[in-house]
């Protein structure tokens, strides 16, 4: 019987069509190093680990110059991402603004305060364009004809536009009472789209057993190994856009655990092409407290996450079994950070603050990474001479239902002027 | 009657390419037993060497996470369906 290594560096599945996108890398276990060749499969054979790319050590790596000279998208650190050859699709996402904001920073009484602000991410308002954007590439470089996810709502939205442009069928699993937005925002650009009766975790469950059935690439699934890759160029960006530095601190929120254990990767990975220097940035993580299994783990110190049954508004991070918990874990415990469950009142405010302060409208996720912020520098885990940047995912447009109730109405008048100025007198 | 028992790819493989499996027991632990003895190279790779879940898979019964009943003291009864699930996805 051959083992991993006899098989050549690609596998086509059986009945794909031919490969029209760049080379995927070869694949190796982040646990046993077990090799394996380039395929839409995440998990290791030997130990069931996580499959991760496996880069040429010594490949050539661009300067900063000549990274600033390249298109302004995530393509631009394409040495850094899973593949041999060109990308052919979603070749305009990322570089996202960094925004500085002097009354957030004010208000957490740290010396810096930048968002990044992946709300407006291209084409589908959350990070999630990114693992996407990766993740098709993936698909038509192995040779896959149809794509799909399972996903807590921005996934859905990221892989149903991308595929749509790409040409691709997709089908997309979501949990059966996600937000209006989330489901419109998947729905019109016309997958397969299924809700099913459960959590995202349930969800989760029926798309393994759908990628083993059918051999789609589903991207979270077994093109996990190189959907992953794309959340490192938030960090390369947040580098870049800085100056070609680090800042000290990064909070950002957590649901599987992948994209703290990815920026974790990028920042250590712009350390070693010595693109940047220093010490790299404490991570820390963010969950509502109705969902918050890694921070658990953080403060518990064990390995092991113990799952929970989601119970939070902010569902696109409600996930209670995070595949990559002990990761993001050792990301966090690693660099000096921490993390931290927030209430979902003050996950509400969060969603105000970052607006007040820095005019982005964020969905609940990111409330949740202000909301945490605030927590961290409340505690003193953030620190007054601290440069913080804070990683907003996703669009408040997508959830508007959890502000109902929470801002004040405006009044309505008739179009007069005598009516405006007897309801407002002396302000005006 | 017995309970089925449900194989991804990845552990088939070591199942003689079984992906639907038969067994008996008083609990999930002992259908697991059961098949661990059956097939010991598929051991490994559902327990872990505490005797409990190997943590890179997953366990339902009957759709739900064994975590959130009584792990392998969970009792099992004819006609329960076991699924077993590389726990490394989604998110």
């Amino acid at each position: 019987m051959p083992t991993v290594l006899d098989l050549p560096s690609t596998i086509v599945p059986a009945g794909a069509a031919t490969p029209r996108g760049p080379r995927p890398l070869p694949l190796v276990c982040k646990l046993c190093h077990a090799p394996h060749p380039a395929s839409a499969s995440a998990t290791c054979e030997e130990c069931l680990g996580p499959l991760e790319p496996q880069y040429d050590a010594g490949r050539v790596l661009p300067d900063a110059a000549t990274i600033a000279s390249r298109d302004r998208s995530l393509w631009r650190y394409r040495e850094w991402l899973p593949f041999e050859g060109k990308p052919v699709v979603s070749l305009d996402t990322g570089f996202t603004p960094l925004l500085d904001s002097p009354a957030l920073a004010r208000r957490l009484g740290v010396a810096r305060a930048w968002v990044k602000n992946d709300a407006v991410s291209h084409p589908s308002l959350s990070f999630k364009d990114r693992v996407v954007a990766s993740a098709l590439n993936a698909a038509l470089g192995l040779g896959l004809d149809t794509v799909g996810c399972a996903s807590t709502g921005n996934l859905a939205n990221a892989v149903a536009a991308q595929a749509a442009r790409a040409g691709l069928p997709a089908w997309i699993f979501i949990p059966h009472d996600l937000e209006l937005g989330k489901v419109v925002g998947t729905a019109v650009y016309h997958p397969h789209l299924v809700r099913v009766r459960g959590t995202y975790d349930d969800v989760n469950r029926l798309c393994s057993q759908v990628a083993d059935r059918f051999g789609w690439g589903l991207v979270n699934i077994n093109l996990r190994g190189y959907y992953g890759e794309g959340s490192k160029t938030m960090a390369f960006e947040i580098a870049e856009q800085l100056g070609w530095r680090l800042p000290t601190a990064v909070v950002a929120p957590m649901a599987g655990g992948s994209l703290l254990t990815k920026l974790d990767k990028g920042f250590r990975e712009f350390g070693e092409a010595g693109l940047v220097s220093g010490a790299a940035p404490r991570l820390y993580g963010a969950q509502a407290s109705g969902c918050a299994p890694i921070v658990h783990l953080v403060e518990s110190g064990d390995e092991q996450v113990v799952p929970v049954i989601p119970n939070t508004i902010a569902r696109s991070i409600a996930i209670g079994n995070p595949a990559d918990g002990r990761f993001a874990a050792t990301a966090i415990r690693s660099t000096g950070g921490w993390a931290t469950g927030v209430s979902e009142t003050a996950l509400i405010e969060g969603i105000r603050l970052l607006a007040e302060t820095t005019g982005v409208f964020t969905e609940t996720a990111g409330g949740v990474t202000v909301a945490g912020a605030l927590a961290l520098a409340q505690s003193g885990k953030l620190r007054p001479e601290d440069e913080v940047v804070l990683c907003i995912t996703g669009n408040g447009l997508k959830t508007v239902e959890a502000l109902q109730g929470a801002l004040p109405e405006a009044p309505i008048i008739a179009p007069r002027l005598r009516e405006l100025e007897a309801l407002y007198g002396r302000d005006l | 009657m017995a309970v089925t028992f449900s194989l991804p790819t990845v552990l088939a493989r070591l199942a003689d390419g079984r992906a639907t499996l038969e067994a008996s027991g008083r609990t999930l632990g002992d259908v697991v037993a059961e098949i661990a003895g059956r097939y010991p190279r598929l051991a490994p790779r559902l327990r872990d060497e505490t005797g409990g879940p190997y943590p890179f898979v997953t366990y339902y019964l009957n759709d739900e996470d064994i975590r959130f009943r009584n792990g392998f003291a969970t009792p099992v009864s004819p006609g329960d369906e076991i699924t077993v699930v590389a726990a490394i996805a989604g998110g």
